[in-house]
């Protein structure tokens, strides 16, 4: 991986275009979490919320990627993914943040299920351009 | 054991009247989707009463695992048999309430004895209601 130097490289990026690259978008967020010594469940969430934001892309983005980077120094350093697809983009934003909505038969927890798992959350999502998903996580230290 | 000498396949065991399988790797989307049909057949074959389903090496399960598991777990009703999913790690229970999946339906246990002495259960339950009819 390509983390070292504090992140400001720019990151690790992983194209998302099969079904097995939601795999390996789960170990290498589980690998830069390892590396800022998150905790076991901080790093369960993030994995998890990397999993369904991977989903997405793939789902409903027609697939993508996801830049993978460790931002930050020492004590306060965090690690941060974007997720980038060209699809169709999301129109109401605010509904599809929503428990439970979706157009893709699925439950409808991966969006809002991921602002619920990460500490921070952004999202951009132009109609007929696609969509941009800026997670990031950390462990607190006293 | 046809099962072993594919590496994309989960292997299922019979104890009896229980199958029990250990999902041991990150799941593949497709791996899940093919388990889902081995283990349908498998029930339906073995005429097994009780699934157990060992996720105690899984240290992710996302909304798409979560449903997954769920759909099995009815399936395996509509054949008649119970599922029970055992071995969840505490990080990925708390994962998976916050996600929002409260995997209603689904049984769970600690470990691989407390689910074999639930179908144990369901079974003498069974037993004893037919005994009685």
């Amino acid at each position: 991986m390509r983390h070292e130097g504090g992140g400001a490289d720019g990151g690790e990026i992983i194209p998302i275009v099969l079904g097995a690259d939601v795999s390996r978008v789960r170990r290498a967020v589980a690998a830069a979490m390892a590396i800022i010594g998150a905790s076991k469940i901080e790093t369960t969430r993030m994995v998890t919320a990397a999993s369904e934001l991977a989903r997405n892309v793939l789902d409903y983005g027609g697939g993508g990627e996801v830049r993978i980077a460790l931002v930050g120094q020492k004590a306060r350093r965090k690690v941060e993914l974007v997720f980038t697809d060209h699809g169709p983009g999301i129109s109401d934003l605010s509904l599809a943040l929503k428990d439970g909505y979706s157009t893709g038969g699925g439950l409808g927890l991966g969006l809002s299920g991921a602002r619920r798992l990460c500490k921070e959350f952004e999202i951009q999502s132009v109609p007929g351009k696609g969509t941009v998903v800026k997670v990031a996580s950390w462990t607190e230290r006293p | 054991m046809t099962h072993f000498l594919e590496p994309n396949r989960i292997p299922i065991f019979q104890i009896g009247d229980c199958l029990l399988l250990t999902i041991q790797v990150d799941l593949e989307d497709r791996m899940i989707m093919t388990l889902k049909d081995d283990l349908a057949e498998r029930i339906a074959k073995s005429h097994a009463k009780g699934v157990l389903i060992d996720i105690s090496a899984l240290d992710v399960v996302d909304s798409f695992i979560g449903r997954m598991l769920a759909n099995i777990s009815s399936i395996a009703r509509i054949l008649d048999a119970a599922t029970v999913i055992v071995g969840m790690r505490p990080a990925v229970a708390i994962t998976l309430v916050e996600l929002g999946m409260s995997l209603q339906g689904v049984q769970t246990a600690l470990d691989v004895d407390r689910g074999m002495e639930l179908i144990r259960r369901r079974f003498d339950e069974e037993a004893k209601r037919l005994h009685e009819a």
